[in-house]
This record gives structure tokens, sequence and C-alpha cells, in this order.
């Protein structure tokens, strides 16, 4: 009574604060909050189910994340130089962008690449790109994480044999193929063929793996891309977890064993801008997934139920007024990252508001990293944030919302179905326009952008501009190699390829034949179109 | 009498997958009145004008999210000219410099709308620019 009439006497800047999800909060949390929440079969402790605190038992104690920075574009040459320029600058794992005619399985040479070769990543069309992505850096010295899904198995393949000509044996290879093709037809977009073919390939990836590359991630489920499509963050980790769900199902009927397979897959979620409640998604993931694994997949293997996880800078969030103001969000994104506990963190770059990162901005990034992890203190003790009132109460809340959402998504016979339905699309837009409105209105203040704008902006100078000339010169490139390959070996391991997804094999044996004939990425993918056709997305008009 | 809505193509061109922007426009334009056909993702130029002279649409609205504009531009300008369809106003936004928004409208690009332009500026372009009013 005497506090209500405290707070009658001192009004609030809004009528009612949520997060950037809608998930209301409170003016004060209290023990009160955690009622509901029980420390042992809740939070518990990190490396112990159900680890929410964490995957591991010491955490950054034991050893720090990996600085994992997005890095490719333009030629072969510009990407080995560059991942030759991170690697001395202390970067442990190699994270790897293609451009987009490789994503969709084209030659630099296919008319429809104009434009993009190089864009948006390295451009890969033989063996030959990969061999000079990668020289010079040894392949069981670091580890590679590859953006790629649709045509995985093929980049996969190229992997392989640059390791082989190394000496490099498959078993010594670490890495991470992203692989994860239903996040593409809900988010992303970078999908060929239509999806029951292309959840084949993504569990031929997954078998092949398991029984070639122990060490090897075979997917990265990733509800980054979905964030960044408009999902909120409670629908980031549901559609994630339902992805999740879908692929183990499939390998399961693969008849691979839950504890055979689960502990190789990885996750990535993005860090958007409410601090709290990025966190509270973090760990509120590990707890769903282990719980997951635990009632719904009767997993075995401690490791099976560890929500291992890449974070990545929601591009979204940058922007491209005052590009300057973007190394403070990055450096909330790195905190929130740190807070949450991932095992490998992205850090994005101040001017990607307007295009693909500078040497220099790249360099900020990774300092913001190694001045969080080596300056401030955050790294002494694991997931410190646990016990605040409002932090445990929204990671139990997350978990909660989370965890209905994926019943709607049972209900709808699993996520092939919902994805089938527009269900999950229409998700995704109801939330992307929500946040849009709130920005319109004000309601959501982004500065620079609809508060503290500054007039008459230039573009900064050095932005980074990708060679117009690029198409050409990899263009003729590949003839050359064209022109030098032995072409009667080549169509012998593409008639192959063709034989063994007639009888439905696995595809990842021909396919590492076919690229070590240099058969290239648009004639292997090309095999594989002629007999599966390509999807076509209809569910948005 | 009863004048025929503003009608606006939006679409992507190439291979870039990036909508929401797209999606977030096409929505608010429908919701504003006009008459929008929203194509989506992954077409080529002479598909996306075709349908833009099918349709007899008063804009085509571009989005480029992966620095193909300056390359794929000029060719859908050539390709409207071609056709004779130089009255459908080309829209374009999306992750472009604010230094090439010169040379943009020098190859014959009505108008630009660079990163965090509100969706209502948006719309109140169309509406202000159009000759046909939205019903």
């Amino acid at each position: 009574m005497i506090l209500k009439d405290r707070l009658e006497g001192s009004p609030e800047r809004r009528d009612a604060f949520t997060t950037e999800s809608g998930i209301p909060v409170k003016r004060l949390y209290t023990p009160l909050d955690l009622e509901q929440t029980d420390y042992v079969s809740d939070i518990g402790f990190p490396g112990d189910f159900p680890y929410t605190r964490g995957v591991y038992p010491t955490m950054y104690r034991g050893r720090l994340w990996t600085t994992r920075m997005y890095a490719g574009f333009g030629t072969p040459e510009d990407t080995n130089q560059r991942f030759r320029y991170l690697l001395e600058g202390g970067m442990r794992g190699l994270s790897m962008a293609f451009d987009l005619p490789t994503q969709l399985g084209y030659d630099s040479d296919d008319p429809i690449a104009a434009g993009s070769v190089g864009r948006v990543g390295v451009a890969v069309d033989s063996l030959d790109d990969m061999e000079t992505i990668f020289h010079g850096i040894p392949l069981d010295q670091v580890s590679t994480s590859m953006t790629i899904n649709a045509p995985a198995t093929v980049l996969l393949a190229m992997y392989i044999a640059v390791a082989e000509k190394q000496g490099v044996p498959p078993e010594k290879l670490a890495g991470t193929t992203q692989n994860d093709i239903l996040k593409e037809f809900i988010a992303r977009g970078t999908y060929i063929f239509p999806p029951a073919p292309s959840m084949k390939l993504a569990m031929d990836v997954v078998e092949y793996c398991f029984k070639n590359l122990p060490k090897w991630n075979t997917m990265s489920i990733t509800g980054y891309h979905i964030r960044e499509a408009g999902a909120d963050a409670v629908q980031e980790l549901a559609f994630t977890l339902a992805n999740a769900i879908a692929y183990i199902e499939a390998a399961k009927s693969r008849g691979l064993d839950v504890d055979d397979f689960a502990s190789r897959l990885s996750y990535s979620l993005g860090c958007h801008r409410d601090l709290f409640e990025e966190v509270a998604k973090f760990r509120a993931s590990r707890r769903l997934f282990a719980k997951i694994m635990k009632e719904r997949f009767a997993a075995k293997d401690a490791k099976s139920y560890l929500f291992r996880t890449f974070s990545g800078s929601c591009g979204s969030t940058l922007v491209a007024q005052q590009p300057l103001n973007n190394t403070v969000r990055i450096t909330l994104h790195a905190l929130m990252s740190i807070l949450g506990g991932h095992q490998a963190i992205h850090t994005a770059s101040w001017d990607e508001g307007h295009a693909l990162p500078s040497e220099e901005a790249s360099r900020l990034s990774l300092r913001t990293q190694q001045i969080l992890a080596n300056e401030s203190g955050l790294c002494n003790t694991i997931d410190p944030l646990a016990g605040s009132y409002y932090v445990e109460s929204l990671t139990s809340e997350i978990a909660r919302r989370a965890a209905s959402c994926l019943q709607e998504i049972d209900k709808q016979g699993g996520m092939l179905k919902a994805i089938e339905s527009g269900y999950v699309a229409g998700e995704i837009q109801r939330s992307s326009l929500r946040l849009q409105q709130a920005i319109e209105t004000g309601e959501k203040v982004i500065v620079g952008v609809n508060e503290y704008v500054e007039d008459e902006e230039e573009d900064q100078e050095e932005y980074l501009q990708i060679d117009q000339k690029i198409d050409a010169e990899q263009s003729e490139k590949l003839a050359t190699i064209k022109a030098g390959r032995d072409s009667s070996a080549v169509a012998k391991a593409l008639n192959a390829l063709e034989k063994a997804i007639d009888r439905d094999q696995n595809l990842m044996p021909p396919t590492i034949d076919a690229v070590k004939s240099y058969a290239t990425v648009g004639e292997i993918c090309g095999v594989m179109r002629n007999k599966w056709g390509e999807f076509r997305d209809t569910s948005f008009s | 009498m009863k004048q025929k809505k503003t009608r606006i193509l939006v679409s992507k061109l190439g291979l870039d997958g990036h909508d929401r922007g797209a999606k977030l426009v096409a929505h608010s334009l429908r919701q504003a009145g006009l008459d929008v056909i929203y194509l989506g993702i992954r077409h080529t130029i002479p598909e996306v004008v075709d349908l833009a002279i099918r349709e007899e649409v008063d804009y085509l609205g571009l989005s480029f999210l992966s620095g193909d504009h300056m390359t794929l531009v000029p060719k859908v300008i050539t390709e409207i000219r071609e056709r004779h369809a130089g009255d459908i106003g080309i829209i374009v936004g999306g992750i472009i410099l604010k230094s090439q928004v010169p040379e943009l409208e020098a190859m014959g690009v009505q108008q630009v709308f660079l990163p965090g332009t509100p969706l209502s500026d948006i719309e109140t372009y169309i509406k202000e620019n159009s000759l046909t009013q939205p019903a």
C-alpha cells in the first residue's frame, strides 16, 4: 500500500514495457518470480543437465570461445589473402561465405550469375578454386565453418579433396557445414531442389561424416536467418528446435542412432538488440534442447544433450545512418554472446549497413571480442547473470513460450508440414511487421533512424567495393580449367553421380570423385537439377 | 468516373533471397490501398518486365541487398525501353550507397529508397507521384 502511494507520485515513461519480442516486462523482479523455477531441474550446473548455465563444466575459465569471423569474398585469391590475414591476427577458426551462384549451384559463367559473382562471398566453380582458397593453410590445423546448404555435398567434397592433396586424412578435418536446408525454405531463400531431395542431401552429409569425418560438425542448425527474416526471439528458438527435431527424425529413419550423430550437430542463433532477452534466449535454448533430447529422443549419451552454439550479430540491427555507431551495437552483440555462453562468436563490422566489411572494420570487430575476453573480467566466472530475478524469470518465460510454439508445430504434423502450409512464413511475417511498425511509430527508437537523425550524411569513402571485373575474370579462369581437364573423366564421374541418384545411394562418394575430376559446381548440381527439378516458393503472394 | 488503383509490381531479381524488406514494402503498400503484385525472389529480368507489361503496372519496385544493383538495374532499363514500356516507373530500394543514387537516377530510375527509409515515405511518394488515384 505504501509502495502504491509512492508510485502514484512517480509516473513512468511508458504505460507498458516489453522486450524486443513483445514479452511484458515488470517494473521489478523479486524472488517471487522464481517460484515456478526449480534450481536443480531447470537451472542446474554448467556441464550438467539441463545445461542452462552452459554446456561445459568450466566454460570460459577452461577455454575461451572461438572467434569466428565470417569472411570470404571476391575471387579465391582475395579470400585466401583474407584468411591468412585473419589467421595471423590470432583467429582460430575460419568461416567461409560463398557467393550466391555457388550457393545456388551455378558456375560463374552462367548468365543468371551476372552481377552476383564474388559479391556476398567467394566464387567457387571447381576444385581449383578451393585449392587456391586454402593455399598455404594446412587443413589439419584450422577448423572451417562453411555457410553452404543446398550444394553442401559438393563443397564438402571439395574440402575433403583439397585435404587429400595436402596429405591430410578426412578423420583429421574439423569444421562445420551449415547444411541446414529447412531454414532456407522458411527464411533464407537459398534452396535449389524440392524439400524431399534436399533433405536427402542433408542426410547424406550427416551419414557420410558419421562414418568418415568424426570431427566434422555435419549441420549448423541456424536460427540466425530465421531471426533476420523477421521472427522474434521466441519464434527463432522454436523454429530452430523444430528444424532440429525434423533432422533428427530423418537421421533416425536412416537407421542412425540418435547418440551416433546428435553430438555432431551444432546450432547458431542471432544476437539482436535486447540484451537480457537474448541472454535469456541462449540460456533457455540449452535447457529446452536438453529436455527434448532426453524426453523426446531418449538420447543416452550426455554429449547428445549439448546445444553447442555459434552466435552472430544480426546484420539487420546494424544501421546505415551514422555507421560508426554500429561499433557500440556490435560490442553489445559480443557482450550478450559472452553472457550467453556460446562456443563460437561472430561479430559483424560497423560498415555492414552499407557493404561487405573492409579489412579495417573487420579487424576492429575481432579486437572487440578480444577486448571483452581479456580486459573486462567477463570470463572469470560462469554464467554471471544466473540468479538475476529478471534473467531467470525471462529464461523460463522464453522456454515456456517456445515449448508451446513447438506443440503447435507438432499439432500441425511437424515442421515440414508447417513449412509447406505457410504457417511458419506467416508467423515470421507477422513479427516482422510488428517490429517495423514499432519503428515507424517511434515506439521503438533506433538511433540515427527514427531519432537523433543527422542531415546530409555523406558516404564513408572506405566501403569495400567488389571489382566489377570479377565476373569476367572468374569465367576466364573457369574456361581454362575446363580446357585443361580430362573431359571423359568428368563425363564418367557425372554419369556415376546420376546412377547413384537413381539407386538412392549416398551421394558423397560419387560427388568426391566428380570434384576430383574438376567437374564444376554447376555441372554437379545440374545433374541433380535434371533428376529432381527445382523448388519454386509460392507461399507469399 | 471510377479511376484505376495505382498498381505496383514488387520483385527481386537475380539470386538474392533477402526478401524481408520487399515483403514489408509489398504489405504496407497493399494496406495503403494500392494494387500490389508481389512476385518474390529469384526472377530474371525478362520475366519481371514481361509481367509488369502484361499487368499494366504503374511502378516496378525492385529490392537489392547483395550489391548486384549496379549490374542489374541498367539491364532492367534497357529491357523496359526495348519493349516500349518506358511509362513504368522504376523504384529501387535496399542496401544502396548514397553516392550511387545519382548514377541510378541517370540510368532512368525514378526513385531510390536507401536503408532506414520508413515505409510511410514510400507510400507517400507513390501516392503523390501517381497519375492514377489510389482508391
